[in-house]
């Protein structure tokens, strides 16, 4: 791992999850280790998303590294018409990685390229977080106790949501059971559905949300938005369909979890959130964990 | 008599290559693929030409040039038909079929309009993964680009 870059889950093996993952929960337990003493990481947000910023940074500075690099690139040359090209090629001159986001797909593919130094994507368009997908991963192995052989329901947004898209390839290593619940507008792509067929895994699709909950180790909700609909009346129909209330989750097994990659809108009600299995807020902190072991597997000693 | 007349329409060569069985439509591109603009041999060409197998055909012959395979196979996407014939002293010494190649680049666009390399200058690449529909993989946005969809830089 060391000096490799992270964009695309697929970059990185099973074997290789897993040292990460084992590594982020040492720093669960002790986050502040100066490992990047002496290192310059660049941050580099073509597009905001202070969320996903904010935990790179502080993973960055708990071990003790330097960020540099900008917010938005309205206020940077990045406005003045400068290529991508010639920004990666001049900050990789002043840092040892680059954490990249950046509205085009694949632009963290084509940094990887030119860069003398590792990138992290951190979001490139539709296409790859794949520290998200880290992060889901660790928060399902810390509240299971194990990755393998899980029942797990994604809800809501399957067609867009890349989230759901990296991990569910990411669990085909797991012999996962995937339960499937989205309007027929928003299904799981046939790509993704190839590629569990593929590795021999079941896959459930559902229209109905409670027919999948009793089953479910993890609930995973994403977010219905209303402009992925050419119709808008389907949106009305559909948009109270896939909140998760707290009265849902009656018959159910005792190690349910509810993940949610945040930020919520509706579709967790707040009456969910004082509930044991609600695990959302958890699972945004472990990012940081998950990022501070990335970080220090590609730059640590 | 026929047969001989067809066979001028385009003159033999001594030494070389033809393509043989292009689409008609697809002569230009064939040509485009293999970089013919910017060589100095002597290229021939026929277009709209009589053709039991095609209906209209187009042939490409190429003086004292001899392709890899995997340098040819790359026309396979436009013209996956087209037949190879290598010439030595006016006498075809091997004849063979192109075949869609593992990965494509420089000469297909990517269809989606948000992917990096419609933005930048970048050379494209992808990865056939399906040879019989020619569906490509991008290797920057990972979007695929089916044969109905590809445009050709
Ligand atoms: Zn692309």
């Amino acid at each position: 791992m060391k000096n490799k870059s992270l964009v695309s889950i697929s970059d990185f093996t099973k074997e290789e999850y897993i040292r990460i993952l084992d590594r982020a929960e040492n720093f669960a337990i002790n986050p502040n280790q100066r490992l990047l003493e002496g290192k310059v990481v660049a941050v580099l947000f073509f597009e905001p998303s202070t969320r996903t910023r904010l935990s790179f940074e502080a993973a960055i500075n708990r071990l003790g590294g330097r960020v540099i690099g900008f917010t938005d690139s309205s206020s940077s040359s990045v406005t003045k018409g400068e290529s991508l090209r010639d920004t990666i090629l001049t900050v990789s001159n002043y840092a040892d990685l680059i954490v990249m986001r950046h509205p085009k797909e694949g632009s963290a593919r084509f940094a990887s390229e030119i860069s003398s130094v590792p990138i992290i994507n951190a979001g490139d368009g539709a296409n790859q977080h794949p520290t998200q997908c880290l992060l889901d991963l660790y928060s399902i192995r810390k509240t299971q106790g194990t990755l393998d052989n899980l029942n797990i329901s994604f809800v809501g947004d399957l067609k867009y949501g890349r989230t759901v898209h990296s991990l569910s390839i990411a669990l085909t290593h797991f012999n996962t059971t995937y339960h499937l619940v989205s309007p027929n507008e928003l299904k799981l792509p046939s790509a993704v559905k190839m590629h569990i067929k593929n590795s021999k895994l079941i896959y459930n699709q559902y229209t109905d949300f409670s027919q999948a909950i009793s089953i479910s180790d993890i609930i995973y909700m994403t977010r219905i938005q209303k402009e992925r609909f050419s119709d808008p009346i389907e949106y009305e129909k559909v948009k109270d369909t896939y909140v998760l209330k707290a009265d849902m989750l009656q018959d159910i097994k005792p190690n349910l979890k509810v993940l949610h990659p945040l930020p919520r809108v509706n579709e967790i009600s707040e009456d969910v959130d004082n509930l044991p299995q609600a695990y959302y807020f958890e699972q945004a902190l472990n990012g940081v964990y998950v990022r501070q072991a990335l970080l220090a597997s590609i730059l640590g000693n | 008599m026929e047969k001989i007349r067809k066979e001028l329409v385009v003159s033999a060569i001594e030494n070389g290559t033809v393509i043989d069985h292009v689409p008609a439509s697809s002569v230009f591109k064939v040509i485009r693929i293999l970089n013919l603009e910017n060589v100095n041999n002597q290229i021939l060409f026929g277009t709209n030409l009589d053709s039991e197998k095609l209906g209209k055909k187009g042939i490409v012959k190429i003086r004292d040039k001899y392709f890899e395979p995997e340098e040819v196979n790359k026309i396979a996407l436009v013209a996956p038909n087209a037949t190879l014939i290598i010439i030595k002293n006016f006498a075809v010494v091997e004849k063979k079929t192109v075949e869609v190649p593992n990965t494509v680049e420089k000469f297909v666009k990517c269809v989606n309009p948000n992917c990096i390399s419609n933005h930048e200058n970048i050379i494209t690449q992808f990865t056939v993964i399906d040879k019989v529909k020619t569906k490509l993989q991008c290797h920057y946005c990972e979007k695929i680009t089916e044969k109905k969809n590809m445009v050709f830089i």
